[in-house]
């Protein structure tokens, strides 16, 4: 009852005319800068953090979360349409989103991600309210070596990204993960692999490296056929443009899937929505009945991670509301916002200031509502991007591209590196091997390295910390399921090929 | 070139690859006096690139040539050029502003890679580099790189 209570006061707070106005322009602002590359949620907030100071505490948070949650709405806009991650966690929805815009599927595409994000929006938002204090000192069990098993099980994910060959799925994770090393050492600061380059001593910028492998890789494979490989198909009418009942039905498990993994992975500091997004798309393809079909324009596909990034705005809340412990850039903004207006974020704040914790869960039900009302009516008009003819199109991309990478440091030397990862997505895509698992590796390099040095200097160099603790040795038994998935499946095949000969 | 050449030359590459990282990881400290050193990651890292490139050489072998697809590799001469335009353009941003290196490379691209009227990909490139101009440095105050003629 305390619950319904504390509820109703935040929406008597979240619907205040001013509240609700500027929750409209959070999640507004949220989706322009979610769907622009490179203009994240972290800089926008950064950016209008002084204005907030003459705002009211609620009115501002609510504004602030309303682009940190809006962001990720827009996010999979690009991804979809041009193959251009809008945010890192936007990454793994190119893999089939772009695939369905292929086969005139764009507004299929874009629907289901706008309903994926509503629902898992919803269920974050759930979960911040139900469970946010029990969840919370969960996650603060979490030390570096569960850490580290959490990245090795985010990075186990690769089975379910390989194509025809897992040696080459392995080998491009490989070089993701030494993308992660370049830079100053986490520890020591001494440069590694920097080839003499200052610019490279603060490590390869992530959109730079996202943007070339897929948006600048795809344009120089369409460049191969002069007149455009294929003209994007698109379909006539709203009903075409929208997902239909059956692609809803299909998703359901995708939209479960991507809420509470996007939430719980969401709620553990450093983990953030990149890993969750990769996650929910590997269970999705492990549990399906056609995994086989993943990566050529599957809807689950497109549902799992968009919900997956959206739930863990959600998650992401619990240990900075509750604990006062940032998870990512944003989350860290938004706590030095709170701390400058006079809060302290820890297990008190819900207690001590109920209109501020409520009004901000009340104003994320609301923030969520009035983005699928303004996502789904633009999600026809921006399907439109696709009639454009392919000559247009092509300088379009390289434009956005070139004007997202830049846009991250004002730095022409992440343009550089943006052409050089575009031959080498080009290359990547020639010789088949997953673009996909070079940019798992890259995100998940640097905490990988970073929990796996922590947890050696805990124990001493012992690597038995990481089998001997209950949560890191449960983590690293699935992994080593999952990898031994794709090897029980041949097994069964053999066994089914050999009965069959038999009989 | 056969589509296992193709993977057998990159295997190759990323073993060579692996042994670069294993030779720069060895000069660094393994260990340093709180724990790993950064030569750590990167030594594994290098020894893992080596084997799974051994693997890939050793299932490419495996596999029979024959009846494969072939990568193709005759139309990737228009790619790498459109690539090197793109990169020309990169080194023109900073002296032309972007612009006039977007203009300049969406003309590349649609008149001579595409071999489409000059004035369509001139009229396609300054309507798009006004419509950025616009949207990104005028409604959104992103900045843009700018040349010797100040946008």
């Amino acid at each position: 009852m305390d619950a319904l209570h504390n509820l109703l006061l935040g929406f008597s707070i979240a619907l205040a005319p001013i509240n609700l106005f500027w929750c409209l322009i959070g999640v507004i602002l949220g989706t322009m800068v979610g769907v622009l590359p490179g203009l994240g949620p972290a800089a926008t907030i950064a950016m209008l953090l002084p204005l907030t100071l003459k705002m009211d505490h609620t009115t501002a948070i609510i504004a602030l979360a309303g682009i940190f949650y809006g962001a990720r709405y827009g996010g999979s806009t690009t991804s979809i349409l041009l193959n251009i991650p809008g945010e890192s966690s936007s990454v793994v929805t190119c893999l089939d989103g772009y695939q369905m815009a292929r086969q005139g599927r764009a507004g299929a595409a874009l629907g289901i991600s706008a309903i994926a994000s509503f629902v898992a929006g919803t269920v974050g938002v759930l979960g911040l309210m139900l469970i946010a204090p029990p969840l919370a000192r969960f996650a603060l069990r979490f030390a570096p070596p569960e850490y580290f098993a959490l990245m090795v099980l985010g990075l186990t994910m690769v089975v379910f990204l390989a194509g025809e060959s897992m040696i080459k799925a392995l080998l491009a994770m490989f070089v993701g993960l030494w993308i992660a090393t370049i830079g100053a050492d986490l520890f020591t600061a001494e440069s590694r692999f920097t080839f003499g380059q200052a610019k490279l001593l603060g490590g390869v910028d992530f959109i730079a490296a996202t943007v070339g492998v897929f948006a600048i890789g795809e344009v120089m494979v369409n460049l191969e056929a002069q007149g455009g490989a294929e003209v994007f198909k698109l379909g006539k009418g709203l009903r075409n443009l929208l997902p239909t009942w059956q692609d809803l039905k299909d998703c359901r498990f995708a939209f479960l899937n991507g809420s509470l993994v996007g939430f719980f992975v969401g709620a553990l500091p450093g983990a953030g929505a990149t890993v969750a997004s990769f996650m929910s798309y590997g269970i999705e393809k492990a549990f399906s009945r056609h995994p086989e079909k993943f990566g050529t324009g599957v809807i689950e596909g497109v549902a799992a991670p968009e919900g997956a990034n959206n739930a863990d705005a959600g998650g992401a809340l619990v240990p900075l509301l509750t604990l006062g412990i940032p998870g990512g850039n944003t989350t860290a903004i938004l706590l030095g916002g709170l701390i400058l207006w006079g809060y302290k974020p820890g297990p008190l704040l819900i207690q001590e200031h109920p209109e501020l914790f409520w009004g901000l869960v009340a104003s994320m039900y609301v923030g969520n509502v009035l983005l699928l009302v303004l996502n789904l009516p633009l999600v026809p008009l921006f399907a439109q991007i696709l009639r454009l003819p392919y000559y247009v199109l092509y300088p379009l991309i390289v434009g956005i591209s070139i004007v997202g990478v830049y846009s991250v440091n004002n730095s022409l030397f992440d343009v550089w590196l943006m052409g050089i990862f575009g031959l080498l997505g080009y290359l990547m895509r020639k010789l088949d091997f997953p673009a996909a698992a070079l940019i798992l590796g890259m995100v998940l390099g640097d905490s990988l390295e970073r929990a796996l040095r922590q947890s050696l200097m805990m124990s001493q160099g012992d690597i038995s910390i990481l089998v001997t603790r209950p949560i890191s040795a449960t983590l690293l038994a699935i992994s080593a399921g999952v990898l031994l998935l794709p090897l029980a499946r041949k097994v069964r095949s053999w066994r089914v090929e050999a009965i069959e000969r038999e009989s | 070139m056969g589509k296992y050449k193709a993977d057998i030359v990159a295997a190759v590459c990323l073993a060579l690859f692996g042994v670069y990282v294993i030779s720069v990881a060895s000069r660094l400290d393994y260990v340093s006096e709180v724990g790993p050193g950064p030569g750590f990651f990167p030594l594994w890292l290098g020894i893992g690139l080596v084997v799974f490139g051994a693997g890939l050489i050793a299932a490419s072998f495996s596999r029979s040539p024959s009846g494969e697809n072939a990568t193709s590799w005759a139309t990737a001469g228009r790619s790498l050029t459109g690539w090197l335009g793109l990169m020309v353009a990169v080194a023109l941003l900073g002296k032309l502003g972007f612009a006039l290196a977007f203009v300049l490379l969406t003309v590349f691209f649609v008149a001579a890679l595409d071999r489409r009227p000059i004035f369509l990909a001139l009229g396609i490139g300054v309507g798009l580099a006004v419509a950025f101009q616009l949207i990104f440095v005028v409604a959104l105050d992103v900045s843009l790189p700018t040349g010797w003629f100040g946008f």
